[in-house]
């Protein structure tokens, strides 16, 4: 079983791209579980979001304290929460940051495996500005999932509620992000 | 009288009443001390005892009252009350049944 | 088809396939989206069911009863102080012996005001005469809402079935969950016949009515009769449902690795799919542990627990609220379920969860462990307290 973490600030979207992780990994065939913390719910509040996804039954219903990957949307919440706590060391960490990797080593004293993206850029180019998407993208790629898999979710997800237009940007964000983190696997 | 009070089996479910009802069967008129005593001659058909009996004990056919529902009627004595001609008397129980004789 | 949902989505789509004739609901965190998604579906045009917004849970409970003696087909749904202010009419639903299935979305009484679970609103309406069952996951929350509706129905019992759900844990967190198609799942359900409905006008009866020192203890001991009535009704209606749907549901309780277990821990809720890993577990390191978890809480299914727990040496029962001045409600009840047993286990209480603190497999490990020693006669213990 994989356990995820997300940080974002409340508004950028970490929750739903957790669950529109969840739903990826349930189109693989996967065991998938996805759920926020619940606290003060404003807008600009540090807020964290969890992933689980097993091969089989997922039971376990308490908190996740020992996630093998953690994503940080906002890069200003490596200074105001401590985001790899509990990161197993052979673990992933993925910033959206336009620092390099040995600069965000430095910062959080993490050993493990690494990731920068710019999701703000990769999001601005694509015409969407929210680094959520991108940044959902790389957590596919880590997890090992397929692109195509993942757009396929996208779709059906945000073809909804976006403009066909929207929804295409938002593809463009989602390869940008899974391009960016592509090649790094996490075990089991 | 008292009527044989039914054991739990035999209640229907719910503490439901089917068929309804209840007021009808439950004479009330047994707790009246005073009866009112109508005087036809005297009533003018206003129809305010009708208004504003509690009890719906004043009896009407086709817009006119014809008399009182003594099964009912508890003797409160507002009919008697607002009666602006005095055609209704309260009159004790006792001898209300001498004075209809 | 396997979705991913929350427990929310999974409740209000087994309402949506229910499709009531009446729903009185009010918002209550962490109980509202499902009044959501249910005003949706009205909004929609995708259920015909008759949504009325009342101004508090009060009222909705009222009206709950109202439409049910009407003769309709009634269901709504709360949390915490909206079940406390329920409670005066679902007493009242009880003994009129009207089949309204509620969800439960279980959340800390006030106070101090919490919005997190625990189970103190579900044990605050334990006495109520509503049927209670717990469920562990989103997938449980949608099959006993399905469940419940044969049973709240049923001829012989006709009662409020109140289908608890955790708070947050379940209510918000996506999950896969199996849905029935539609059509299964109303053939499953059925169509209602009500009794003496009141829109019957060719066929008038009065419900509600007073009962004097003379009737009241008989009308108090049919409802007993209701109640009592619940089991093999419930175990039917589990029976069929499991063959409809392919799933592994028999019985009140839920052994886990019971059969020779020499300790073990009674839980009810999300706490059981934590415990479960943790008997796994400690089964790997050699420990002869186990788990019983209780689906059906009220009737309380007295033998079956008797039963399930006679052989097992030590008990932790695990109490998700306080029940003050005495132990736990859970644990009393398995007590006495023991009570008359020959041979009977250790019994410990471990209050845990209050106010959604978290309790993780670790904790339970750890309460295994210690159980195996340690004086019965302490009282009650804590989960995740800071001293």
């Amino acid at each position: 079983m994989k356990e995820i973490r997300w940080h974002g600030r409340g508004g950028q979207g970490a929750k739903t791209v957790s669950q529109i992780l969840a739903q990826i990994n349930l189109r693989e065939g996967k065991h998938v579980q996805s759920f926020p913390e619940y606290g003060p719910e404003r807008s600009g509040a540090p807020v964290r979001a969890f992933n689980r996804i097993a091969e089989g039954e997922i039971r376990i219903h308490s908190g996740v304290y020992e996630p093998s990957v953690v994503i940080v949307v906002d890069e200003s919440l490596l200074d105001s929460e401590n985001t790899t706590e509990g990161l197993a060391s052979d673990g992933v960490l993925v910033v959206n940051t336009k620092c390099s990797a040995e600069e965000i080593r430095d910062r959080t004293d993490f050993g493990g495996t690494i990731i920068v993206l710019d999701a703000i850029t990769i999001a601005d180019e694509a015409g969407t500005g929210f680094p959520n998407i991108p940044m959902l993208g790389a957590a596919a790629a880590v997890l090992g999932s397929a692109l195509e898999t993942a757009e396929e979710e996208v779709r059906h997800t945000m073809g909804a509620k976006l403009s066909s237009d929207m929804l295409e940007k938002n593809l463009v964000a989602l390869r940008g992000g899974y391009e960016a983190a592509k090649g790094v696997r996490v075990g089991r | 009288m008292a009527a044989k009070l039914k054991g739990w089996k035999d209640l229907p479910m719910g503490g439901v009443v089917p068929g309804g009802a209840t007021p009808e069967l439950n004479k009330t008129g047994s707790w009246r001390a005073e009866r009112p005593i109508w005087n036809e001659e005297k009533c003018i058909q206003c129809l305010q005892c009708w208004l504003h009996c509690p009890d719906d004990s004043i009896m009407i056919k086709e817009q006119k009252m014809t008399g009182m529902d003594y099964d009912h009627c508890k003797g409160c004595g507002v009919c008697a009350g607002i009666c602006p001609v005095d055609a209704i008397d309260m009159v004790p129980e006792g001898s209300a049944a001498c004075a209809r004789r | 088809m396997r979705k991913t949902m929350t427990g929310h989505k999974a409740v209000a789509e087994a309402m949506r396939q229910i499709e009531p004739h009446v729903v009185a609901v009010y918002p209550i965190t962490p109980q509202s989206e499902i009044a959501e998604y249910y005003a949706e579906y009205v909004h929609d045009g995708i259920v015909r069911t008759e949504l009325v917004a009342v101004e508090s849970e009060h009222s909705a409970m009222s009206a709950c009863v109202g439409a049910a003696a009407a003769g309709a087909r009634v269901m709504t749904a709360t949390a915490s102080q909206g079940l406390a202010l329920m409670v005066e009419i679902l007493y009242i639903a009880a003994s009129m012996r009207l089949p309204i299935v509620m969800a439960l979305a279980n959340r800390a009484l006030s106070g101090p005001i919490n919005i997190h679970c625990d189970h103190s609103d579900a044990y605050l309406a334990r006495d109520a005469g509503a049927v209670q069952i717990f469920t562990e996951s989103a997938q449980e929350a949608y099959d006993y809402t399905l469940i419940a509706q044969r049973i709240a129905e049923h001829k012989d019992v006709r009662l409020p079935v109140i289908v608890n759900l955790d708070g947050f844990t379940l209510t918000h967190s996506v999950q896969v969950v199996e849905p029935l198609e539609d059509a299964r799942a109303k053939g499953y359900v059925g169509d209602f016949s009500p009794n003496y409905p009141l829109l019957d006008v060719d066929h008038p009866s009065t419900w509600g009515p007073f009962a004097m020192p003379d009737y009241y203890f008989e009308l108090k001991r049919g409802q007993q009769a209701g109640i009592e009535a619940v089991p093999p009704v419930f175990l039917a209606a589990q029976k069929d449902y499991a063959e409809l749907a392919g799933r592994p549901y028999e019985g009140f309780l839920e052994p886990y690795r019971l059969e020779d277990a020499e300790r073990a821990l009674v839980v009810m809720g999300s706490t059981a799919g934590s415990a479960k890993e943790t008997v796994d577990a400690l089964r790997a390191d050699g420990e002869k542990v186990g788990l019983l978890k209780v689906r059906l809480y009220r009737p309380f299914p007295y033998t079956a627990i008797a039963d399930a727990l006679a052989h097992v040496d030590r008990v932790a029962v695990l109490d998700r609220a306080l029940s003050f001045g005495t132990y736990g409600a859970l644990y009393s009840d398995v007590a006495t379920a023991l009570l008359h047993r020959e041979r009977k286990p250790i019994l410990m209480n471990y209050i845990y969860g209050l106010g959604g603190r978290d309790t993780t497999p670790q904790q339970l490990d750890q309460v295994l462990r210690e159980m195996k020693s340690g004086d019965p006669d302490q009282g009650l213990r804590y989960i995740g307290l800071r001293e």
